[in-house]
């Protein structure tokens, strides 16, 4: 679990924030701080789906599922068992 | 000297009176469905009076800019309409400006006071001696957050402002020429600039929208889009004009949230941009119920023809309206629906009550299927650019004869045998390729037609042979589309002179704040 944290964790610094990992938590809501939109959300699945082997439906584009580090290790390990 | 204020009538004269009428009217109706929340027109009214007392305690006047710095939220409806009510200007700037960006605007439109999430970093605008607006007197910070340490101005929490503020309605201090609002425009060059609307053009366009739009008091409206961008603030302005409910959302990042609300909220009218269609075509929409959606609409740039088609198959219960505008005259035209069978490609006609034609580079008016420049006369027509005289004097000329002020679009359009406007390109958008004048949207739309590809933005590149080749950037969501097949694709659809010369795959185009393709960051 914390694995895939620290490797979720990277993927966002890399991807959204430009490898500027500042003050970003756990909890943190990429979209009250926003560090995703639309389009980020889109490449955030492709990620789930290519890193994790799942495959994330249209109707679980939501904030509880995606929008945090922690939802997002939640949604993958729900997925998985 | 001194002025006299029209008292509130039928008609709404101020914009303020969008919400203080339906507040009086309809004081238990939901107006608001917003970060958990349902208020009230009268809770609104008051929270808003609340607002306009402090603004008004800060020193603020009529007249004075205020600038609002928020997502969209309950404080940032509450904001506009406290601003208003002091005899204020109201500003919204996007909340993902930057700080340099912001400073430049506080400082180009002289804000007094600032109403701003509590995570804004406002180190050196509110502390310390440097005071880079200076004509800042307050603050209103929204949020939990320590205050600002050493303030030179006043800064107070939205709740402090809540709790020890009346909500006394202040008196009407306007009349309809002073300015409502300055809407920044993020202009793909250059700095941003303030068009000015005044109260009088907000009234008209409105009302000129919901108008065509049928808008009644049982619509529920949801809006995705930054109130910062005017085609999301007017979500806000008209749905209180008519005194629907408004849903107001952050932003359309998670589809699904956002399929849910429409479905627990009973929503009738979905607002959205091309982009925002994009993303919506591709998902399975089965699992929502989606039959309370009454009306969509589409403006900002054009929805290629092959994306309305599937909107109508997706949606066929829904009416869907074709629009176009730019912020300097609000909305310009729509396309009646009755019409999208028969013109899938046209923007339409003027709003009602207004009146539109199209002009050669010498003033000559054109005659149908002629390509020139749209103009535009009516009372939607704003009031120029906010101590800009002259990008004013280029963008609104005064007729000579009627002394109106007509608005030059800078956009290049057709018009059909029965009058139906065709947006052709920008006027600086045209590529001259083999010395033949070639309309970047009629490529896009060609590419559009191939199933997997979610955006298109075609530009031109200097080419020693052909003068400007074409170059097309292409988003698509397979990834073993080629760049033969498109160029296949457009051998088989285009004239050779418009078959694109490059294609270069992207994952994402560049993009102004308020999602149009930045074509000037493609090279």
């Amino acid at each position: 679990m914390s694995d895939t944290k620290r490797d979720l964790r990277n993927f966002i610094v890399e991807t959204f924030l430009f490898g500027q990992d500042t003050g970003l938590a756990d909890d943190t809501s990429f979209l009250e701080q926003g560090i995703v939109d639309s389009t980020g959300v889109l490449e955030l699945v492709s990620h789930l789906e290519r890193a994790y082997g799942i495959k994330v439906k249209d109707e679980e584009l939501t904030p509880d599922n995606l929008d945090s580090i922690n939802a997002l290790a939640g949604f993958i390990a729900g997925k998985r068992s | 000297m001194g002025s006299s204020v029209l008292t509130p009538g039928h008609h709404a004269a101020l914009v303020r009176d969008f919400l203080e009428q339906s507040a009086d009217r309809l004081p238990d109706k939901i107006a608001l469905v917003c970060d958990g929340r349902r208020l009230t027109y009268r809770e609104v009214d008051r929270l808003a009076d609340r607002v306009a007392q402090a603004l008004i305690d800060f020193g603020v006047v009529r007249g004075d800019r205020v600038a609002l710095f928020l997502p969209n939220s309950v404080e940032a409806v509450a904001g506009i309409f406290g601003i208003l009510k002091a005899g204020a200007t109201f500003v919204v700037v996007n909340p993902t400006t930057k700080r340099d960006k912001l400073l430049y605007i506080l400082t180009n439109c002289r804000a007094t006071a600032l109403i701003a999430d509590a995570r804004t970093d406002l180190t050196g605008l509110v502390d310390g001696a440097e005071r880079p607006v200076p004509n800042l007197r307050g603050c209103i910070l929204c949020g939990a957050s320590p205050a600002p340490a050493n303030p030179a101005v006043r800064c107070l929490n939205f709740r402090q402002v809540v709790e020890e503020f009346p909500a006394t309605r202040p008196a009407r201090t306007n009349i309809d020429l002073d300015l409502a609002c300055l809407i920044y425009t993020s202009g793909t060059t250059g700095d941003p600039k303030g068009v000015m609307s005044d109260h009088g053009n907000v009234v008209f366009a409105a009302g000129s929208i919901i108008e065509y739009l049928g808008n009644v008091g049982s619509d529920v409206v949801i809006n995705v889009l930054p109130l910062s961008f005017d085609y999301g603030l007017y979500q806000l302005l008209m749905t209180f004009k008519f005194g629907g409910t408004l849903v107001l959302e952050r932003s359309f990042a998670y589809p699904a949230a956002i399929l849910k609300r429409i479905e627990q909220e009973r929503v009738t009218g979905f607002p959205g941009v091309p982009t925002l269609y994009a993303l919506l075509l591709p998902m399975d929409l089965s699992a929502f119920d989606l039959s309370s959606l009454r009306y969509l609409t589409n403006t900002a740039a054009a929805l290629p023809v092959s994306h309305i088609e599937a909107l109508r198959k997706k949606f066929p219960q829904v009416t869907m309206f074709s629009m176009y505008g730019l912020t300097e005259t609000k909305r310009t035209l729509y396309l009646p629906p009755a019409e999208l069978d028969r013109r899938p490609g046209s923007v339409g006609r003027p709003i009602p009550g207004t009146e539109a034609w199209l002009e050669d580079d010498s003033g000559r008016r054109l005659r149908p299927g002629e390509t020139g420049e749209l103009v535009v006369r009516g009372r939607h027509v704003m009031r120029g650019y906010w101590e800009a005289p002259e990008m004013t004097a280029k963008r609104y000329r005064t007729d000579p004869v009627t002394g109106d002020r007509l608005c030059y679009t800078n956009d290049l359009f057709r018009t059909d045998a029965d009058g139906f406007f065709y947006f052709v390109s920008r006027k600086d958008d045209i590529i001259k390729s083999r010395g033949e004048k070639v309309a970047p949207k009629e490529v896009e739309g060609v590419i559009h037609g191939i199933a997997s590809v979610r955006e298109v933005a075609v530009i031109g590149v200097a080419d020693p042979v052909l003068g400007q080749a074409i170059k097309a950037f292409v988003v698509t969501a397979d990834s073993s589309l080629t760049e033969k097949a498109v160029l296949a694709h457009c051998r088989a659809h285009l004239e050779d002179y418009l078959v694109p010369k490059v294609i270069e795959f992207r994952s994402e185009l560049p993009k102004t704040p308020t999602g149009k393709i930045k074509k000037t960051d493609l090279t």
